[in-house]
């Protein structure tokens, strides 16, 4: 990560320039009461003046935060590597007689340990919607359909994509198919559902 | 099998585990009585260039010392400081930045996170200290500085709240979580109740979800033509129902005016013993009882079980119900059955004069209606549409029949008012302290706001997609 002495310059960005950047001190700052403008100028120079109503003078800079974590899915891990193999597992407390189709790998009713189980590979939408907007990571996804997916055996639901389908498509109660990504990403969207053969009358 | 859309799901279900949840904790509370004494505000704003989160505590600390000129310095025991998000201050232990800017060094405080009911948790916090006896008067302080990213940039930080492995990488967004829940929601208690005859499905719940949108805007307007007269809101808006219904779709069916917006905010409540709060002010707010509650962090997680009952309410009330499931906030439930017992309330529609909840949309407001008991489970849309919780005396551009039954969001609740989260369930606590005062003319500069002889309130935080809910009964004291 970078720290505000560095903002945009001093870390080797873009407007690097001599090793000093733009926030040496020499070149003028932007000053504006335009709270778009500052934004703007922090991507060009890191550093920018906001004049507000009272005429008040209010430093901005740019500040970039970058990490990458080492992740691990610990016990969880299974549930993700079957993902690869083209497999959708939950857990089962056999004590309890419950399946989570989301697995917890102890029950949440008696906390004993849940065993791993495969889930049958068609489901049906449980709830659903289109997302128009997003996350800033997911903007350019949009819009994408989120699912909540119900499966024959299982107590409990799983949150998925779903995909092959268009907003108009999609009821309550309507079948799905899981699919698989041909190279996994070890993420959760490495399964998805689409409507099942049929489902959607075109 | 998990809920069903068809009855063979629910035959399939071997056995019924979740059946209910426990008694919440005590009732028999032997601590202190703990009154609210003073509280302050900053002006909800999309950004404050001028005030940083230290700032911004000390003018909301500030606004609340002015209501209690005898209290001095000295008499503050301690802290209880809370935000959200890290992320967002950019500065970790900035509650300790808050205690020093304050100069309260070196008395006690602890920083509270609790997600989206940071702020009522917050309170709660502050309501503990006092009554364990540990401290005679608590400050309980709480920002957020939500401008300093771009707006979708403070999406991924508020999805970042779900869980990383299962839910965010989906496209974790929260306006989505919530529209997966409201579909349910209008498909338990729409489809399948006045659009039953309709054989189409498709058509059906379509149909269900027009109704639903509506009545989802008529929230909307309330909230927002609430707020014109309350100056700390971001948002007052004199909107009509087809300016929500025509506004950009953000996640089907939740429009951009549905949903609460970033802010900038500050807010302060100082809460002292009996004996301190008649040393400070003649106009004291009883805080008579507080409840929290929780649930799985995961949607997908919530049980399909049995409705947790108010006294008012009847097992056979919900005999085909499978509860929580995805529609309903079981802690918020909990929070409410906790906190109404703690106060001795047993039908909350009658007994609380108004309720400042937890709208950071539309529909979470309508399905906070019925977690709360204001009215039956299924019972959330006509609520709205009878005119329950709106306001006698504020044009809203439809009839509202039965306006000024339960007055809920007369500030305009999140929608409008703004969340900057740290500082939201304290903001209500504000409002309803000035509700039972019978100061909102005072302090909003305006009597329409005003309960006619507010005389209990509600006051409601939540967090996640319902993973952790507080509820707050504040009471006026004087005749
Ligand atoms: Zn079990």
């Amino acid at each position: 990560m970078s720290t505000p002495g560095s903002a945009k310059g001093a870390s080797g960005t873009k407007n690097n320039e001599g090793g000093k950047g733009k926030m040496g001190g020499k070149k003028e700052l932007k000053r504006t009461s335009k709270f778009t403008e500052v934004q703007e100028a922090l991507g060009k120079d890191g550093a920018a003046i906001f004049v507000d109503k009272k005429g008040t003078q209010n430093l901005y800079i740019d500040y970039p935060y970058h990490v990458n974590y080492i992740h691990s899915y610990a016990q969880d891990s299974p549930f993700f590597l079957g993902l690869a193999e083209g497999r959708l597992r939950g857990t089962r407390c056999e004590g309890c007689k419950y399946t989570y189709a989301t697995p917890r790998t102890y029950c949440q009713f008696c906390g004993e340990e849940a065993k791993w189980v495969d889930l049958p590979l068609v489901g049906k939408v449980h709830s659903w919607t289109t997302c128009h907007y997003g996350s800033e990571a997911f903007l350019k996804e949009t819009p994408y359909n989120l699912v909540i997916v119900e499966f024959e055996g299982a107590n409990s639901v799983l949150l998925s994509r779903l995909k092959g389908c268009t907003e108009q498509d999609i009821y309550v109660g309507m079948p799905l198919v899981a699919k698989f990504a041909a190279e996994p990403k070890y993420l959760i969207t490495d399964v998805w559902f689409e409507p099942a053969p049929g489902a959607v009358k075109r | 099998m998990a809920q069903g859309s068809s009855k063979a799901g629910a035959k399939s279900r071997e056995r019924d585990v979740f059946s209910g949840t426990p008694t919440p904790s005590s009732t028999k509370r032997s601590g202190r009585r703990v009154y609210m004494v003073a509280g302050g505000v900053t002006k909800f704003a999309k950004a404050h260039p001028d005030m940083d989160f230290r700032l911004m505590c000390k003018k909301a600390f500030d606004k609340a010392r002015s209501e209690v000129p005898n209290l001095r310095m000295d008499d503050i025991d301690g802290t209880r400081i809370s935000y959200f998000s890290d992320h967002f201050s950019r500065q970790l232990k900035a509650a300790s930045m808050v205690q020093d800017f304050l100069g309260l060094n070196p008395r006690g405080s602890v920083r509270i996170e609790w997600g989206g009911a940071t702020g009522g948790e917050c309170f709660q916090a502050a309501w503990e200290a006092v009554a364990s006896g540990r401290m005679d008067t608590c400050l309980a302080v709480g920002y957020e500085t939500m401008s300093r990213v771009q707006t979708w940039k403070g999406n991924e930080f508020i999805a970042l709240a779900s869980d990383v492995n299962y839910d965010f990488p989906l496209g974790g967004f929260y306006t989505g979580y919530y529209a997966l829940m409201v579909t349910r929601h209008i498909y338990e208690y729409v489809r399948k109740t006045k659009f039953a005859n309709i054989k189409d499905e498709r058509e059906a719940q379509r149909k269900a979800t027009e109704y639903a949108s509506r009545v989802m805007a008529m929230v909307s307007v309330k909230n927002h033509r609430n707020a014109l007269n309350n100056p700390y809101a971001q948002y007052p808006k004199n909107l009509t129902l087809d300016a929500v219904l025509n506004s950009e779709m953000v996640s089907y069916p939740i429009t951009r005016e549905d949903i609460c917006t970033m802010s900038d905010g500050a807010a302060a409540t100082i809460l002292c013993t009996e004996e301190k709060a008649k040393e400070l002010t003649d106009n004291p707010i009883l805080v008579k009882g507080v409840g929290c509650g929780t649930d799985t962090m995961r949607l997908a997680d919530r049980p399909f079980g049995k409705v947790l009952l108010m006294p008012h309410e009847k097992a056979s009330d919900y005999a085909d119900l499978q509860y929580p499931g995805v529609h309903s906030f079981r802690a918020g439930r909990a929070a409410s059955i906790e906190a109404y017992r703690h106060a001795g309330i047993e039908n909350p529609n009658k007994e609380l004069s108004f309720v400042e909840l937890h709208d950071a949309y539309a529909s979470s407001e309508i399905q906070t209606y019925e977690d709360m008991g204001l009215c039956r489970y299924g019972e959330g849309y006509s609520f709205v549409e009878r005119g329950d919780p709106f306001l006698k005396g504020v044009d809203y551009g439809f009839p509202v029949p039965k306006a000024g039954t339960t007055p809920v969001n007369p500030s305009g609740g999140l929608i409008a008012c703004g969340h900057p989260v740290g500082a939201t369930g304290l903001m209500q606590a504000v409002i309803a302290y000035w509700q039972l005062q019978h100061t909102i003319g005072k302090n909003f500069g305006s009597e329409k706001l005003q309960i006619p002889n507010a005389k209990r309130g509600a006051i409601h935080s939540h967090a996640g997609t319902g993973s952790s809910v507080t509820v707050s009964i504040l009471e006026r004291v004087r005749p």
